[in-house]
């Protein structure tokens, strides 16, 4: 009877972890793999020393400085005494604790969500956890990953489990092909602004269909990021041959008789026929273009060629309104043409090697508009030697934008790397929540794309206008 | 941190999606320890530039205080940081109602002996109305029971709330001493898992 039950890949994976299952209690899930970076940790680490006890399973967390970290001059001390203690406490932590530590000046060193990946760390199957809420990006290997707090992290270590609560599912359908100059950024800031910011709230989501499909191991990481700002746990896609192609060979996959044990489950995980859904969402590729948001939370997003609405799904007059003035923005609108002062390209949603590409490719031979600050911030170490080694470096130098060196950056404006008050910023980072880039900062989401043609122009373009 | 019953004045914060940046902004989250996240509690709405209080705040504002945050749908979204539920529980936080809460939020909120409270949309829309006629409303937050009562409303209402978490709650417990007792489970299934996983 068991066997035959068709099932989704989130009850798979879900049924697979569980520990134990006690009525009255929640499941008791084992956690394969945990990241865990210098925000966050700290006071998990503390709680472990009060409590006197050791970290249950060193080898399945491994830990990365990431959303403090300066981008520039990494090699020297980090300035800013707090910063600085709070990147040294994690060194102390994982040195008295034993875990791997991918810290400043390691040359794997970067964002926690793009290094896991890289490192063969993250693969189908796994339930993956970490302080950080956009650790749905993992999703995109077809794993149950998702954000928690610092208790949690703490009960990680000490256990390598956590009492969870099984989320309703959903199904997000995208189908047909991406349209020039549309790419996975778009397909969520599309998702996001037809079921609001809180659309997702108490569900996992796995999306699929051919748009999904079709996107490189790099977009569907984009897409499983963004899966928070829908309120959703998290984000996932079946693992395909793409995604085996992605990890064969990487640092921690599984080799020789266990790559193929590994790839046996992987193949098996995609949700069975007849599997039920809580919830199914379908999207047309057609109906998405190059996307921009226009408000103070990621659901607020209007497609680039139409005019800034004046209501959105889930929002109030009043929060419409208090949006409006903080962007300095009028419903009815175009943003084309808008005139903006910073271009931020970075972020866990948008750093890896694919999103610096497709920048290089579309500003070769142009120039950044003169009073157009624009921070390139590779999502680690990794990306930035590929990028080097392409010579992306080079054009990104000819076209006046600065390269910097890996760090979650202008994304929470946690480090120096701040957008003054007032001033807007194209940003392919993930939150345009007020002063989320820095104290009064107004910022506009949007894709790599979207980014470049608003760092040669100084305006929000329509990037399909520009392309060649 | 155990929580049983609270009869407290409110404050109303009626806005919609209140993320955990306007909670507790990130450069605020440099501490290594749990305390002293109250002072930077809204930090951007609290203060104008230059550290001075902002006089439409509601946390500035005398003829409202309270253990109780009252505030609008979807409220914690974004950041995981705990570093919000903290500040809320520093700043002298008990409860917060809302009609929806983000996941992430509520979890960290109900780790911290913070009680997260969800009522119908109608009900919180009402309760931000009669706060605002009187600003002294007291309401009562029976955990054993369940119940959120403002007897000035006539208003009387039952929140839902997982039993395991509303025992540990209730008793001061947390998850990390429930699943430490678990421990043998957890080494069975260890047993049992192949070495690529």
């Amino acid at each position: 009877m068991e066997a035959s039950h068709p099932k989704t890949l989130f009850d798979k994976i879900w049924d697979q972890h569980v520990v134990e299952r006690r009525e009255g209690y929640p499941d008791l899930l084992y956690i394969d793999r945990h990241f865990i970076h210098e925000v966050t940790s700290p006071q998990a680490f503390d709680g472990l020393r009060k409590r006197g006890i050791r970290v249950h399973a060193p080898h399945r967390t491994t830990a990365t400085a990431d959303h403090n970290v300066p981008t520039l001059n990494q090699h020297l001390p980090i300035k800013e005494k707090l910063s600085r203690l709070q990147v040294e406490a994690l060194e102390k932590n994982c040195k008295e604790f034993g875990i791997d530590l991918y810290g400043l000046g390691h040359q794997r060193q970067g964002i926690v969500h793009v290094i896991g990946p890289e490192l063969g760390l993250t693969r189908p199957g796994m339930t993956i956890v970490c302080g950080d809420s956009h650790t749905s990006t993992h999703g995109a290997f077809g794993t149950i990953a998702f954000g928690i707090g610092t208790s949690q992290v703490e009960q990680v270590l000490a256990t390598q489990c956590l009492l969870q609560y099984k989320p309703k599912t959903m199904r997000i359908e995208v189908n047909g092909q991406l349209g020039k100059g549309v790419v996975a950024k778009d397909v969520v800031l599309y998702i996001i602004s037809q079921i609001s910011a809180a659309g997702g709230t108490g569900y996992f989501v796995e999306y699929a269909g051919s748009a999904i499909q079709s996107l490189s191991m790099e977009g569907r990481m984009t897409v499983c990021n963004m899966s928070i700002e829908m309120g959703a746990r998290g984000g996932m896609i079946a693992p395909d041959e793409t995604t085996f192609q992605y990890i064969k060979g990487r640092p921690h996959a599984p080799q020789g008789e266990d790559w193929e044990a590994a790839l046996a489950y992987w193949k098996s995980l995609p949700t069975d026929e007849g599997a039920s859904y809580d919830k199914v969402l379908r999207f047309d590729a057609d109906d998405i273009q190059p996307m921009v948001t226009y408000g103070t939370n990621p659901g607020m997003g209007v497609r680039i060629s139409d005019p800034v609405p004046a209501s959105a799904p889930n929002m109030g007059p009043a929060d419409m309104e208090k949006a409006f003035n903080y962007m300095g923005i009028r419903p009815g609108e175009s943003l084309l043409g808008k005139k903006i002062d910073y271009v931020f390209i970075g972020s866990c949603t948008n750093s890896r090697i694919e999103d610096l590409r497709m920048v290089a490719e579309f500003v070769k031979g142009r120039k950044k508009a003169p009073d157009v600050n624009v921070w390139i911030v590779p999502g680690s170490k990794q990306v930035e030697e590929q990028a080097k080694a392409e010579g992306l470096d080079k054009i990104f130098e000819e076209a006046g934008f600065e390269l910097r060196q890996p760090g979650c950056s202008a994304c929470l404006a946690m480090n120096e790397d701040k957008v003054p008050a007032g001033k807007y910023c194209v940003s392919t980072s993930n939150r345009n929540f007020e002063g989320r880039q820095g104290p009064g900062s107004r910022t506009f989401l949007a894709s790599p794309l979207t980014a470049a043609a608003a760092a040669v122009t100084g305006r929000i373009e329509d990037v399909r206008q520009l392309m060649n | 941190m155990a929580f049983t019953k609270l009869i407290s004045t409110c404050i109303p914060l009626p806005i919609d999606n209140i993320d955990t940046d306007q909670i507790i902004p990130a450069r605020f989250l440099k501490a290594t320890s749990r305390e002293g996240f109250g002072d930077n509690l809204f930090r951007d709405w609290r203060y104008l530039p230059g550290d001075v209080p902002n006089p439409d705040f509601v946390l500035n504002q005398d003829r409202y205080s309270g253990q109780v945050l009252v505030a609008g749908k979807n409220f914690g979204c974004g950041s995981s940081r705990e570093h919000a539920a903290w500040a809320l529980v520093d700043y002298g936080f008990k409860v917060v109602v809302s009609s929806e809460f983000a996941d992430i939020f509520y979890n960290n909120a109900l780790n911290n002996g913070l009680l997260p409270v969800v009522v119908e949309a109608g009900v919180l829309e009402r309760l931000f109305e009669q706060i605002e006629k009187e600003p002294g409303t007291q309401v009562t937050v029976d955990l054993p029971n369940q119940t959120l009562d403002v007897p000035s409303m006539g208003l009387s209402v039952r929140f839902e709330i997982n039993p395991y978490k509303k025992d540990c709650l209730i008793n001061g417990l947390d998850d990390l001493d429930y699943i430490r007792s678990r421990s043998e489970a957890v080494s069975a299934y260890e047993a049992q898992l192949p070495a690529w996983r």
